[in-house]
Protein backbone atom coordinates (compact mmCIF):
# COMPACT_ATOMS: atom_id res chain seq x y z
CA UNK A 1 0.00 0.00 0.00
CA UNK A 2 1.89 2.88 -1.24
CA UNK A 3 -0.97 5.33 1.01
CA UNK A 4 -0.27 5.74 4.41
CA UNK A 5 -2.60 7.86 6.72
CA UNK A 6 -2.10 11.61 6.03
CA UNK A 7 -2.64 12.27 10.25
CA UNK A 8 -1.24 9.35 11.73
CA UNK A 9 -3.77 9.17 14.99
CA UNK A 10 -1.10 9.16 17.89
CA UNK A 11 -1.87 7.31 20.81
CA UNK A 12 -3.27 9.38 23.37
CA UNK A 13 -0.68 8.78 25.81
CA UNK A 14 -1.76 11.16 28.56
CA UNK A 15 -5.45 9.53 28.82
CA UNK A 16 -5.53 6.83 31.25
CA UNK A 17 -7.87 3.99 30.35
CA UNK A 18 -10.99 4.23 32.48
CA UNK A 19 -11.64 2.76 35.22
CA UNK A 20 -12.66 -1.28 34.78
CA UNK A 21 -10.47 -1.39 31.77
CA UNK A 22 -13.57 0.26 29.30
CA UNK A 23 -13.05 1.51 26.13
CA UNK A 24 -11.01 5.24 26.09
CA UNK A 25 -12.57 8.46 24.76
CA UNK A 26 -11.84 7.78 21.31
CA UNK A 27 -13.51 4.31 21.03
CA UNK A 28 -16.79 5.77 21.17
CA UNK A 29 -16.32 7.84 18.13
CA UNK A 30 -14.42 4.70 16.07
CA UNK A 31 -11.19 3.54 16.09
CA UNK A 32 -10.07 5.88 14.03
CA UNK A 33 -11.49 9.11 14.81
CA UNK A 34 -10.97 12.29 12.10
CA UNK A 35 -9.41 13.58 8.64
CA UNK A 36 -8.98 12.17 5.41
CA UNK A 37 -8.57 8.39 6.95
CA UNK A 38 -12.00 7.16 6.15
CA UNK A 39 -12.02 8.97 2.41
CA UNK A 40 -9.37 6.83 1.91
CA UNK A 41 -10.34 2.86 2.70
CA UNK A 42 -13.97 3.76 1.16
CA UNK A 43 -12.51 5.69 -2.38
CA UNK A 44 -11.40 2.56 -4.18
CA UNK A 45 -14.58 0.92 -3.66
CA UNK A 46 -16.69 4.21 -4.15
CA UNK A 47 -14.46 5.16 -7.83
CA UNK A 48 -16.25 1.49 -8.77
CA UNK A 49 -19.87 1.85 -7.35
CA UNK A 50 -19.86 5.39 -9.59
CA UNK A 51 -18.31 3.98 -12.31
CA UNK A 52 -20.47 1.01 -12.81
CA UNK A 53 -23.76 1.22 -10.32
CA UNK A 54 -24.84 5.08 -9.95
CA UNK A 55 -23.90 6.49 -12.82
CA UNK A 56 -25.08 3.74 -14.99
CA UNK A 57 -28.57 3.45 -13.31
CA UNK A 58 -28.93 7.01 -14.01
CA UNK A 59 -27.47 6.52 -17.52
CA UNK A 60 -29.92 3.93 -18.06
CA UNK A 61 -32.83 6.36 -18.11
CA UNK A 62 -31.10 9.14 -20.13
CA UNK A 63 -30.97 6.34 -23.12
CA UNK A 64 -34.12 5.19 -22.63
CA UNK A 65 -35.24 8.77 -23.29
CA UNK A 66 -33.48 8.80 -26.83
CA UNK A 67 -33.66 6.98 -30.25
CA UNK A 68 -30.25 5.25 -28.83
CA UNK A 69 -28.84 3.08 -31.62
CA UNK A 70 -25.40 1.88 -30.82
CA UNK A 71 -23.91 1.92 -34.25
CA UNK A 72 -25.59 5.06 -35.75
CA UNK A 73 -23.51 8.34 -34.65
CA UNK A 74 -26.84 10.24 -34.22
CA UNK A 75 -28.83 9.59 -31.16
CA UNK A 76 -31.74 12.26 -30.85
CA UNK A 77 -34.04 12.66 -28.07
CA UNK A 78 -37.61 11.21 -28.00
CA UNK A 79 -39.12 12.29 -25.18
CA UNK A 80 -40.94 9.17 -23.63
CA UNK A 81 -41.16 7.59 -26.73
CA UNK A 82 -39.70 4.58 -25.81
CA UNK A 83 -42.24 3.89 -22.83
CA UNK A 84 -45.53 4.85 -25.28
CA UNK A 85 -44.05 2.75 -27.51
CA UNK A 86 -45.09 -0.50 -25.22
CA UNK A 87 -48.09 0.32 -24.85
CA UNK A 88 -49.18 0.86 -28.45
CA UNK A 89 -49.99 -2.10 -29.70
CA UNK A 90 -49.20 -0.50 -33.65
CA UNK A 91 -45.41 0.05 -32.59
CA UNK A 92 -43.30 -2.66 -34.13
CA UNK A 93 -41.57 -3.51 -29.94
CA UNK A 94 -45.27 -4.12 -28.53
CA UNK A 95 -45.64 -7.10 -29.67
CA UNK A 96 -41.75 -9.25 -28.82
CA UNK A 97 -42.30 -7.60 -25.39
CA UNK A 98 -45.14 -8.76 -24.18
CA UNK A 99 -44.75 -11.70 -25.44
CA UNK A 100 -41.40 -12.00 -23.10
CA UNK A 101 -43.08 -10.15 -20.56
CA UNK A 102 -45.75 -13.00 -20.55
CA UNK A 103 -43.73 -15.89 -20.90
CA UNK A 104 -41.50 -13.93 -17.59
CA UNK A 105 -44.96 -14.13 -15.94
CA UNK A 106 -46.10 -17.56 -16.69
CA UNK A 107 -42.01 -18.57 -15.28
CA UNK A 108 -42.84 -16.94 -12.46
CA UNK A 109 -45.91 -18.07 -11.91
CA UNK A 110 -45.09 -22.06 -12.27
CA UNK A 111 -41.63 -22.17 -10.96
CA UNK A 112 -41.96 -20.04 -7.51
CA UNK A 113 -44.69 -22.13 -5.68
CA UNK A 114 -42.39 -25.06 -5.90
CA UNK A 115 -38.93 -22.97 -5.55
CA UNK A 116 -40.65 -21.74 -2.04
CA UNK A 117 -42.29 -25.22 -0.59
CA UNK A 118 -39.57 -28.09 -2.04
CA UNK A 119 -36.55 -26.39 -0.10
CA UNK A 120 -38.93 -25.91 2.73
CA UNK A 121 -39.73 -29.24 2.59
CA UNK A 122 -36.06 -30.45 2.19
CA UNK A 123 -35.36 -28.14 4.96
CA UNK A 124 -37.32 -29.95 7.32
CA UNK A 125 -36.20 -33.10 6.63
CA UNK A 126 -32.72 -32.05 7.18
CA UNK A 127 -33.26 -30.26 10.20
CA UNK A 128 -33.64 -33.62 11.90
CA UNK A 129 -30.50 -35.35 13.47
CA UNK A 130 -29.40 -38.38 11.51
CA UNK A 131 -25.69 -39.28 10.56
CA UNK A 132 -24.46 -38.15 7.17
CA UNK A 133 -26.71 -34.79 7.68
CA UNK A 134 -23.89 -32.48 6.17
CA UNK A 135 -22.81 -34.78 4.21
CA UNK A 136 -26.48 -34.79 2.58
CA UNK A 137 -26.96 -30.97 2.86
CA UNK A 138 -24.10 -30.73 0.66
CA UNK A 139 -25.17 -33.22 -2.05
CA UNK A 140 -28.37 -31.10 -2.53
CA UNK A 141 -26.51 -27.63 -2.78
CA UNK A 142 -24.11 -29.46 -5.25
CA UNK A 143 -26.17 -28.16 -8.30
CA UNK A 144 -26.22 -24.81 -7.16
CA UNK A 145 -22.59 -24.14 -7.69
CA UNK A 146 -22.81 -24.80 -11.22
CA UNK A 147 -22.99 -22.07 -13.61
CA UNK A 148 -26.31 -21.41 -15.89
CA UNK A 149 -24.43 -22.66 -18.70
CA UNK A 150 -23.14 -25.92 -17.31
CA UNK A 151 -26.82 -26.39 -16.26
CA UNK A 152 -28.38 -25.96 -19.58
CA UNK A 153 -26.07 -27.36 -21.87
CA UNK A 154 -26.34 -30.58 -19.71
CA UNK A 155 -30.01 -30.85 -19.71
CA UNK A 156 -30.76 -29.98 -23.20
CA UNK A 157 -29.00 -33.18 -23.80
CA UNK A 158 -30.51 -35.09 -21.24
CA UNK A 159 -34.10 -33.99 -22.12
CA UNK A 160 -33.39 -34.18 -25.75
CA UNK A 161 -36.64 -35.99 -27.07
CA UNK A 162 -35.28 -38.44 -29.27
CA UNK A 163 -32.18 -39.73 -27.78
CA UNK A 164 -31.74 -38.05 -24.04
CA UNK A 165 -31.45 -40.28 -21.05
CA UNK A 166 -34.92 -38.92 -19.28
CA UNK A 167 -36.81 -40.32 -21.81
CA UNK A 168 -34.91 -43.70 -21.88
CA UNK A 169 -35.50 -43.40 -18.33
CA UNK A 170 -38.79 -43.45 -18.78
CA UNK A 171 -39.13 -45.98 -21.46
CA UNK A 172 -37.49 -48.06 -19.32
CA UNK A 173 -39.97 -48.25 -16.85
CA UNK A 174 -42.64 -48.81 -18.58
CA UNK A 175 -43.72 -44.70 -19.21
CA UNK A 176 -44.24 -42.94 -22.64
CA UNK A 177 -40.56 -42.15 -23.49
CA UNK A 178 -41.28 -39.81 -26.55
CA UNK A 179 -42.39 -36.58 -24.75
CA UNK A 180 -40.70 -33.76 -26.54
CA UNK A 181 -39.42 -32.29 -23.10
CA UNK A 182 -37.68 -29.30 -25.28
CA UNK A 183 -39.57 -28.58 -28.08
CA UNK A 184 -43.82 -28.57 -27.21
CA UNK A 185 -45.55 -27.08 -24.79
CA UNK A 186 -46.71 -27.96 -21.93
CA UNK A 187 -43.37 -29.56 -21.42
CA UNK A 188 -40.83 -26.89 -22.38
CA UNK A 189 -42.02 -24.97 -18.98
CA UNK A 190 -42.23 -27.92 -17.20
CA UNK A 191 -38.64 -28.88 -18.39
CA UNK A 192 -37.44 -25.27 -17.65
CA UNK A 193 -39.01 -25.10 -14.11
CA UNK A 194 -37.69 -28.82 -13.53
CA UNK A 195 -34.51 -28.20 -14.35
CA UNK A 196 -34.16 -24.36 -12.12
CA UNK A 197 -35.58 -26.50 -9.30
CA UNK A 198 -32.82 -28.97 -9.53
CA UNK A 199 -30.63 -26.09 -9.59
CA UNK A 200 -31.41 -23.93 -7.59
CA UNK A 201 -33.45 -26.01 -4.76
CA UNK A 202 -30.35 -26.36 -2.27
CA UNK A 203 -29.40 -22.13 -2.18
CA UNK A 204 -33.43 -21.52 -1.08
CA UNK A 205 -33.33 -25.31 1.57
CA UNK A 206 -29.79 -23.51 2.96
CA UNK A 207 -31.25 -20.28 4.03
CA UNK A 208 -34.45 -22.16 5.63
CA UNK A 209 -32.29 -23.87 7.60
CA UNK A 210 -30.97 -21.30 9.20
CA UNK A 211 -34.37 -20.19 10.35
CA UNK A 212 -35.19 -23.58 11.38
CA UNK A 213 -32.12 -23.44 13.67
CA UNK A 214 -33.46 -20.53 14.98
CA UNK A 215 -36.88 -21.83 16.24
CA UNK A 216 -36.68 -22.64 20.15
CA UNK A 217 -36.66 -26.61 20.48
CA UNK A 218 -39.03 -26.01 23.19
CA UNK A 219 -42.37 -25.33 21.27
CA UNK A 220 -41.77 -28.52 19.32
CA UNK A 221 -41.72 -30.14 22.72
CA UNK A 222 -44.66 -28.54 24.05
CA UNK A 223 -46.68 -29.48 21.24
CA UNK A 224 -45.62 -32.79 21.58
CA UNK A 225 -46.85 -32.59 24.89
CA UNK A 226 -50.25 -31.53 23.63
CA UNK A 227 -50.42 -33.99 21.11
CA UNK A 228 -49.91 -31.92 18.15
CA UNK A 229 -49.74 -33.46 14.96
CA UNK A 230 -46.88 -33.30 12.44
CA UNK A 231 -49.24 -30.94 10.03
CA UNK A 232 -50.23 -29.03 12.99
CA UNK A 233 -46.66 -28.31 14.30
CA UNK A 234 -45.78 -26.97 10.75
CA UNK A 235 -48.99 -24.80 10.52
CA UNK A 236 -49.15 -23.60 13.97
CA UNK A 237 -45.10 -23.48 14.78
CA UNK A 238 -42.67 -23.26 11.67
CA UNK A 239 -44.23 -21.51 9.70
CA UNK A 240 -45.21 -18.41 11.90
CA UNK A 241 -41.22 -18.92 13.27
CA UNK A 242 -39.78 -18.79 9.43
CA UNK A 243 -41.77 -15.74 8.76
CA UNK A 244 -39.16 -13.17 7.94
CA UNK A 245 -36.92 -16.07 5.83
CA UNK A 246 -40.51 -16.99 4.12
CA UNK A 247 -40.98 -13.33 3.36
CA UNK A 248 -37.07 -13.24 1.97
CA UNK A 249 -37.27 -16.39 -0.02
CA UNK A 250 -40.48 -15.16 -1.71
CA UNK A 251 -39.07 -12.04 -2.21
CA UNK A 252 -35.89 -13.13 -3.82
CA UNK A 253 -37.20 -16.46 -5.77
CA UNK A 254 -39.61 -14.37 -7.55
CA UNK A 255 -37.23 -12.07 -8.64
CA UNK A 256 -34.76 -15.03 -9.27
CA UNK A 257 -37.02 -16.54 -11.95
CA UNK A 258 -38.06 -13.41 -13.15
CA UNK A 259 -34.38 -13.28 -14.15
CA UNK A 260 -34.57 -16.43 -16.31
CA UNK A 261 -32.24 -15.99 -19.32
CA UNK A 262 -29.88 -18.87 -19.63
CA UNK A 263 -31.80 -21.36 -19.16
CA UNK A 264 -34.49 -20.91 -22.04
CA UNK A 265 -31.74 -19.62 -24.28
CA UNK A 266 -29.69 -22.91 -23.78
CA UNK A 267 -32.04 -25.49 -23.28
CA UNK A 268 -35.33 -24.64 -25.77
CA UNK A 269 -33.83 -21.18 -27.37
CA UNK A 270 -36.53 -19.19 -26.60
CA UNK A 271 -39.07 -22.25 -28.32
CA UNK A 272 -41.14 -23.59 -29.26
CA UNK A 273 -42.15 -20.69 -31.49
CA UNK A 274 -41.38 -17.66 -29.39
CA UNK A 275 -43.35 -19.02 -26.16
CA UNK A 276 -40.31 -18.96 -23.62
CA UNK A 277 -38.56 -16.30 -24.82
CA UNK A 278 -38.79 -14.42 -21.52
CA UNK A 279 -38.46 -10.05 -21.73
CA UNK A 280 -34.67 -10.64 -20.45
CA UNK A 281 -33.92 -12.71 -23.26
CA UNK A 282 -35.51 -9.88 -25.49
CA UNK A 283 -34.25 -6.95 -23.70
CA UNK A 284 -30.42 -8.36 -23.94
CA UNK A 285 -30.96 -9.48 -27.93
CA UNK A 286 -32.43 -6.23 -28.52
CA UNK A 287 -30.01 -4.20 -26.83
CA UNK A 288 -27.17 -5.67 -26.95
CA UNK A 289 -27.38 -7.86 -30.45
CA UNK A 290 -29.11 -5.29 -32.68
CA UNK A 291 -27.57 -2.35 -30.10
CA UNK A 292 -31.40 -0.66 -30.15
CA UNK A 293 -30.60 0.19 -26.80
CA UNK A 294 -32.93 3.07 -26.15
CA UNK A 295 -36.08 0.51 -26.42
CA UNK A 296 -34.05 -1.98 -24.63
CA UNK A 297 -33.37 0.27 -21.86
CA UNK A 298 -37.25 1.55 -21.78
CA UNK A 299 -38.32 -2.12 -21.51
CA UNK A 300 -35.88 -2.69 -18.76
CA UNK A 301 -37.24 0.26 -16.55
CA UNK A 302 -40.81 -1.40 -16.86
CA UNK A 303 -39.51 -4.84 -15.97
CA UNK A 304 -38.08 -3.43 -13.20
CA UNK A 305 -40.85 -1.09 -12.00
CA UNK A 306 -43.38 -4.29 -12.72
CA UNK A 307 -40.78 -6.51 -10.41
CA UNK A 308 -40.43 -3.65 -7.75
CA UNK A 309 -44.41 -3.30 -6.88
CA UNK A 310 -44.18 -7.10 -7.19
CA UNK A 311 -41.82 -7.44 -4.43
CA UNK A 312 -44.17 -4.70 -2.54
CA UNK A 313 -47.02 -6.74 -2.67
CA UNK A 314 -45.57 -9.70 -1.36
CA UNK A 315 -44.17 -8.00 1.64
CA UNK A 316 -47.89 -6.72 2.20
CA UNK A 317 -49.67 -10.10 1.80
CA UNK A 318 -46.73 -11.46 4.39
CA UNK A 319 -47.05 -8.78 6.59
CA UNK A 320 -47.62 -9.91 10.61
CA UNK A 321 -51.02 -9.89 10.50
CA UNK A 322 -52.13 -7.82 13.46
CA UNK A 323 -55.40 -9.29 15.39
CA UNK B 1 -38.46 -34.65 16.35
CA UNK B 2 -37.01 -37.82 17.87
CA UNK B 3 -38.55 -40.20 16.06
CA UNK B 4 -36.02 -42.79 14.24
CA UNK B 5 -34.96 -42.94 10.99
CA UNK B 6 -35.90 -46.04 9.29
CA UNK B 7 -35.29 -47.93 6.03
CA UNK B 8 -37.60 -45.86 4.20
CA UNK B 9 -35.64 -42.46 5.54
CA UNK B 10 -32.47 -44.09 4.08
CA UNK B 11 -33.73 -45.00 0.71
CA UNK B 12 -35.18 -42.00 0.37
CA UNK B 13 -32.53 -40.18 1.10
CA UNK B 14 -30.16 -42.51 -1.06
CA UNK B 15 -32.96 -41.75 -4.04
CA UNK B 16 -32.83 -37.67 -3.60
CA UNK B 17 -28.88 -38.06 -3.54
CA UNK B 18 -29.08 -39.67 -6.86
CA UNK B 19 -31.37 -37.35 -8.26
CA UNK B 20 -28.91 -34.42 -7.94
CA UNK B 21 -25.70 -36.20 -8.64
CA UNK B 22 -26.95 -39.17 -11.57
CA UNK B 23 -27.29 -36.42 -14.14
CA UNK B 24 -23.83 -34.83 -13.32
CA UNK B 25 -22.39 -38.86 -13.36
CA UNK B 26 -24.17 -39.27 -16.71
CA UNK B 27 -22.64 -36.35 -18.57
CA UNK B 28 -19.51 -37.20 -17.36
CA UNK B 29 -19.60 -40.50 -18.87
CA UNK B 30 -21.07 -39.26 -22.26
CA UNK B 31 -17.73 -36.93 -22.75
CA UNK B 32 -16.10 -40.70 -22.92
CA UNK B 33 -18.62 -41.70 -25.76
CA UNK B 34 -18.29 -41.85 -29.36
CA UNK B 35 -20.68 -39.46 -31.07
CA UNK B 36 -22.71 -41.66 -32.59
CA UNK B 37 -22.98 -43.79 -29.62
CA UNK B 38 -24.12 -40.27 -27.76
CA UNK B 39 -27.29 -40.13 -30.17
CA UNK B 40 -28.61 -44.19 -29.98
CA UNK B 41 -32.51 -45.05 -28.94
CA UNK B 42 -32.58 -46.25 -26.34
CA UNK B 43 -29.84 -44.27 -25.05
CA UNK B 44 -27.01 -46.34 -22.93
CA UNK B 45 -25.44 -45.09 -20.20
CA UNK B 46 -22.05 -46.57 -20.46
CA UNK B 47 -19.68 -46.10 -22.83
CA UNK B 48 -19.20 -49.29 -24.76
CA UNK B 49 -16.25 -48.04 -26.22
CA UNK B 50 -14.76 -45.34 -23.96
CA UNK B 51 -12.71 -42.99 -25.73
CA UNK B 52 -10.55 -39.43 -25.29
CA UNK B 53 -12.13 -38.46 -28.32
CA UNK B 54 -14.08 -35.46 -27.14
CA UNK B 55 -11.26 -34.24 -24.91
CA UNK B 56 -8.82 -34.21 -28.34
CA UNK B 57 -10.86 -32.51 -30.25
CA UNK B 58 -12.10 -30.03 -27.23
CA UNK B 59 -8.06 -29.34 -26.74
CA UNK B 60 -6.88 -30.22 -30.17
CA UNK B 61 -8.70 -30.06 -33.24
CA UNK B 62 -10.42 -26.92 -33.67
CA UNK B 63 -8.74 -23.64 -33.59
CA UNK B 64 -12.09 -21.79 -33.63
CA UNK B 65 -12.42 -22.60 -29.95
CA UNK B 66 -9.20 -22.67 -27.87
CA UNK B 67 -11.06 -24.37 -25.21
CA UNK B 68 -7.77 -24.10 -22.65
CA UNK B 69 -7.59 -20.32 -23.93
CA UNK B 70 -11.08 -20.14 -22.35
CA UNK B 71 -10.50 -21.94 -18.97
CA UNK B 72 -7.47 -19.54 -18.48
CA UNK B 73 -9.55 -16.71 -19.17
CA UNK B 74 -12.17 -17.58 -16.66
CA UNK B 75 -9.36 -18.39 -14.01
CA UNK B 76 -8.12 -15.19 -14.66
CA UNK B 77 -11.02 -13.27 -14.68
CA UNK B 78 -12.76 -14.74 -11.86
CA UNK B 79 -9.46 -14.66 -9.58
CA UNK B 80 -8.48 -10.83 -10.41
CA UNK B 81 -12.22 -10.09 -9.41
CA UNK B 82 -12.31 -11.99 -6.08
CA UNK B 83 -9.00 -10.20 -5.49
CA UNK B 84 -10.42 -6.94 -6.50
CA UNK B 85 -13.92 -7.46 -3.78
CA UNK B 86 -11.70 -8.48 -0.93
CA UNK B 87 -9.35 -5.65 -1.17
CA UNK B 88 -12.14 -3.18 -2.26
CA UNK B 89 -14.69 -4.95 0.41
CA UNK B 90 -13.02 -5.04 3.19
CA UNK B 91 -11.38 -1.56 2.75
CA UNK B 92 -14.77 0.42 2.27
CA UNK B 93 -16.80 -2.10 5.15
CA UNK B 94 -13.80 -1.63 7.26
CA UNK B 95 -14.12 2.47 7.42
CA UNK B 96 -18.36 2.06 7.28
CA UNK B 97 -17.83 -0.50 10.63
CA UNK B 98 -15.42 1.81 12.39
CA UNK B 99 -14.68 5.39 11.61
CA UNK B 100 -17.04 8.10 12.33
CA UNK B 101 -17.12 10.70 8.92
CA UNK B 102 -19.16 13.22 7.34
CA UNK B 103 -21.83 11.25 5.11
CA UNK B 104 -21.27 8.50 6.31
CA UNK B 105 -25.06 7.11 6.64
CA UNK B 106 -25.78 8.78 3.34
CA UNK B 107 -23.10 6.91 1.72
CA UNK B 108 -24.28 3.52 3.48
CA UNK B 109 -27.64 3.95 2.74
CA UNK B 110 -26.90 4.86 -1.03
CA UNK B 111 -24.85 1.46 -1.18
CA UNK B 112 -27.69 -0.60 0.25
CA UNK B 113 -30.58 0.74 -1.89
CA UNK B 114 -28.40 -0.65 -4.72
CA UNK B 115 -28.85 -3.97 -3.61
CA UNK B 116 -32.61 -3.54 -4.99
CA UNK B 117 -31.43 -2.71 -8.27
CA UNK B 118 -32.20 -5.60 -10.66
CA UNK B 119 -28.85 -6.40 -11.92
CA UNK B 120 -30.81 -6.45 -15.81
CA UNK B 121 -31.16 -2.58 -15.83
CA UNK B 122 -27.43 -1.85 -15.88
CA UNK B 123 -26.48 -4.14 -18.87
CA UNK B 124 -27.02 -1.28 -21.70
CA UNK B 125 -25.20 1.59 -19.76
CA UNK B 126 -22.83 -0.56 -18.29
CA UNK B 127 -22.36 -1.77 -22.67
CA UNK B 128 -21.59 1.79 -22.95
CA UNK B 129 -19.26 2.60 -20.46
CA UNK B 130 -16.92 -0.65 -21.31
CA UNK B 131 -16.95 0.60 -24.64
CA UNK B 132 -15.90 4.54 -23.37
CA UNK B 133 -13.08 3.01 -21.47
CA UNK B 134 -12.31 0.76 -24.35
CA UNK B 135 -12.56 -2.74 -22.14
CA UNK B 136 -15.41 -4.23 -24.28
CA UNK B 137 -14.05 -8.06 -25.46
CA UNK B 138 -11.04 -7.29 -23.00
CA UNK B 139 -10.63 -9.21 -19.51
CA UNK B 140 -11.39 -5.99 -17.45
CA UNK B 141 -15.28 -6.20 -19.05
CA UNK B 142 -15.35 -9.38 -16.79
CA UNK B 143 -13.08 -7.87 -13.99
CA UNK B 144 -14.31 -4.60 -12.97
CA UNK B 145 -18.03 -3.68 -13.08
CA UNK B 146 -19.18 -6.72 -11.04
CA UNK B 147 -16.72 -5.85 -8.30
CA UNK B 148 -18.62 -3.03 -7.42
CA UNK B 149 -21.50 -4.79 -5.88
CA UNK B 150 -23.16 -3.88 -2.53
CA UNK B 151 -23.29 -7.51 -0.85
CA UNK B 152 -19.49 -7.00 -0.25
CA UNK B 153 -19.43 -4.13 1.71
CA UNK B 154 -22.46 -4.85 3.43
CA UNK B 155 -20.97 -8.66 4.04
CA UNK B 156 -17.34 -7.13 5.46
CA UNK B 157 -19.27 -4.06 7.25
CA UNK B 158 -21.67 -6.80 9.27
CA UNK B 159 -18.31 -8.76 9.96
CA UNK B 160 -16.24 -6.02 11.18
CA UNK B 161 -18.58 -4.79 13.37
CA UNK B 162 -18.96 -8.31 15.20
CA UNK B 163 -15.28 -8.01 15.55
CA UNK B 164 -14.16 -6.94 19.35
CA UNK B 165 -12.45 -3.85 19.32
CA UNK B 166 -9.84 -4.37 21.70
CA UNK B 167 -6.71 -5.84 19.70
CA UNK B 168 -7.41 -2.72 17.33
CA UNK B 169 -6.83 -0.40 20.41
CA UNK B 170 -4.08 -2.17 21.16
CA UNK B 171 -2.66 -1.96 17.80
CA UNK B 172 -3.07 2.09 18.00
CA UNK B 173 -1.58 2.63 21.08
CA UNK B 174 1.47 0.52 19.92
CA UNK B 175 1.62 3.18 17.57
CA UNK B 176 -0.03 1.58 14.22
CA UNK B 177 -1.76 3.59 12.16
CA UNK B 178 -5.35 2.95 10.58
CA UNK B 179 -3.67 0.71 7.72
CA UNK B 180 -1.31 -0.63 9.16
CA UNK B 181 -3.59 -2.00 11.74
CA UNK B 182 -6.10 -2.69 8.96
CA UNK B 183 -3.49 -4.60 7.25
CA UNK B 184 -1.77 -6.43 10.17
CA UNK B 185 -4.59 -6.85 12.35
CA UNK B 186 -7.90 -6.87 11.18
CA UNK B 187 -7.44 -8.79 7.93
CA UNK B 188 -5.90 -11.67 9.79
CA UNK B 189 -8.68 -11.69 12.18
CA UNK B 190 -11.56 -11.51 9.57
CA UNK B 191 -10.37 -14.72 7.15
CA UNK B 192 -13.49 -16.77 7.49
CA UNK B 193 -15.08 -13.65 6.12
CA UNK B 194 -12.72 -13.31 3.66
CA UNK B 195 -12.77 -16.67 2.81
CA UNK B 196 -16.80 -16.70 2.34
CA UNK B 197 -16.61 -13.84 0.20
CA UNK B 198 -13.82 -14.39 -1.95
CA UNK B 199 -15.17 -18.30 -2.68
CA UNK B 200 -18.69 -16.26 -3.41
CA UNK B 201 -17.21 -13.42 -5.96
CA UNK B 202 -15.28 -16.37 -7.43
CA UNK B 203 -17.57 -19.09 -8.23
CA UNK B 204 -20.68 -15.80 -9.33
CA UNK B 205 -17.82 -14.34 -11.43
CA UNK B 206 -16.32 -18.25 -13.08
CA UNK B 207 -20.12 -19.07 -13.73
CA UNK B 208 -21.63 -15.78 -15.10
CA UNK B 209 -22.98 -16.13 -18.58
CA UNK B 210 -25.21 -13.13 -19.86
CA UNK B 211 -22.65 -10.89 -19.36
CA UNK B 212 -19.60 -12.51 -21.21
CA UNK B 213 -21.73 -13.54 -24.36
CA UNK B 214 -22.44 -9.98 -25.07
CA UNK B 215 -19.25 -8.10 -23.81
CA UNK B 216 -16.51 -10.53 -25.72
CA UNK B 217 -16.45 -10.97 -29.00
CA UNK B 218 -13.42 -12.23 -30.35
CA UNK B 219 -12.88 -16.39 -29.96
CA UNK B 220 -9.57 -16.42 -28.03
CA UNK B 221 -11.22 -13.78 -25.59
CA UNK B 222 -14.18 -15.87 -24.56
CA UNK B 223 -15.09 -17.37 -20.73
CA UNK B 224 -15.70 -20.87 -20.57
CA UNK B 225 -19.40 -20.57 -20.34
CA UNK B 226 -19.08 -18.12 -23.23
CA UNK B 227 -17.66 -20.58 -25.15
CA UNK B 228 -19.44 -23.71 -24.53
CA UNK B 229 -22.75 -21.87 -25.55
CA UNK B 230 -20.69 -21.36 -28.78
CA UNK B 231 -19.99 -24.89 -29.44
CA UNK B 232 -22.81 -25.83 -29.54
CA UNK B 233 -23.59 -23.74 -33.02
CA UNK B 234 -19.93 -25.16 -33.86
CA UNK B 235 -20.42 -28.58 -33.92
CA UNK B 236 -23.66 -29.18 -34.91
CA UNK B 237 -23.86 -30.65 -31.43
CA UNK B 238 -21.50 -33.08 -30.87
CA UNK B 239 -23.09 -33.87 -27.71
CA UNK B 240 -19.76 -35.79 -26.31
CA UNK B 241 -17.58 -32.89 -26.80
CA UNK B 242 -20.01 -30.21 -25.59
CA UNK B 243 -20.45 -32.53 -22.41
CA UNK B 244 -16.78 -32.64 -22.05
CA UNK B 245 -16.55 -29.44 -21.87
CA UNK B 246 -19.39 -29.08 -19.66
CA UNK B 247 -17.65 -31.02 -17.22
CA UNK B 248 -14.59 -28.97 -17.56
CA UNK B 249 -16.60 -25.95 -16.67
CA UNK B 250 -17.87 -27.89 -13.94
CA UNK B 251 -14.81 -29.76 -11.89
CA UNK B 252 -13.38 -26.77 -10.44
CA UNK B 253 -16.01 -25.27 -8.75
CA UNK B 254 -17.06 -28.60 -7.85
CA UNK B 255 -13.69 -29.57 -6.47
CA UNK B 256 -13.39 -26.07 -5.03
CA UNK B 257 -17.03 -26.53 -3.59
CA UNK B 258 -15.99 -29.99 -1.98
CA UNK B 259 -12.83 -28.11 -0.14
CA UNK B 260 -14.64 -25.06 0.76
CA UNK B 261 -18.24 -25.78 1.07
CA UNK B 262 -18.57 -25.37 4.65
CA UNK B 263 -17.79 -21.52 3.81
CA UNK B 264 -20.13 -21.50 0.87
CA UNK B 265 -23.03 -22.61 2.73
CA UNK B 266 -22.65 -20.59 5.59
CA UNK B 267 -22.28 -17.26 3.16
CA UNK B 268 -25.23 -17.97 1.74
CA UNK B 269 -27.14 -19.05 4.72
CA UNK B 270 -26.21 -15.88 6.32
CA UNK B 271 -27.30 -13.79 3.38
CA UNK B 272 -30.91 -14.68 4.55
CA UNK B 273 -31.22 -14.06 7.68
CA UNK B 274 -29.36 -11.20 8.07
CA UNK B 275 -30.84 -9.52 5.08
Amino acid sequence: MAVTTAQPTRPSSGAPPTPGGRRSRGARSGIHGSGWTPYLFLAPFLVLFITFVAVPALLGIWISLHDWDFLLPNKPFVGAQNYTDLIDSGAPQFQPFWNGMKATGIFVLISVPFLVTLPLLLAIVLNRKFPGRTFFRAVFFAPFVLGVAVVGLMWRYLLDPSFGMVNGLLGALGLPSDTAWTTEQPWAWISLAAVTIWWTIGFNAVIYLAGLADIPAEHYEAADIDGATAWQKLRYITIPGLRPVLIFIVVTTVLASANMFGQSYLITKGGPGDSTRTAIMEIADLGLSQYRMGQASAMSYVLAVCLALIALLNFWLLREKKS
Amino acid sequence: MKRRNGPLFWVGMGLLSLVFIGPLLLVLLTAFKSQSESRTVPPTYFPSEPSLRAFDVLFFQDAASPVARWFLNSLMAATLQALLVLVVCSLAGYALARMEFRGKNVIFTVIILTLFLPGFIFLMPNFLILDKLGWLDQIWALVVPGAAGAFGVFFMRQFFMGMPKELEESARLDGAGPFRTWWSIVLPNAKPALVTLGVLSYLNNWNDFIWPIYVLFSPERLTLPAGLSRLQGAYSIDYPVVMAGAMLAAIPVLALYVFVQRYVIEGVASSGVKG
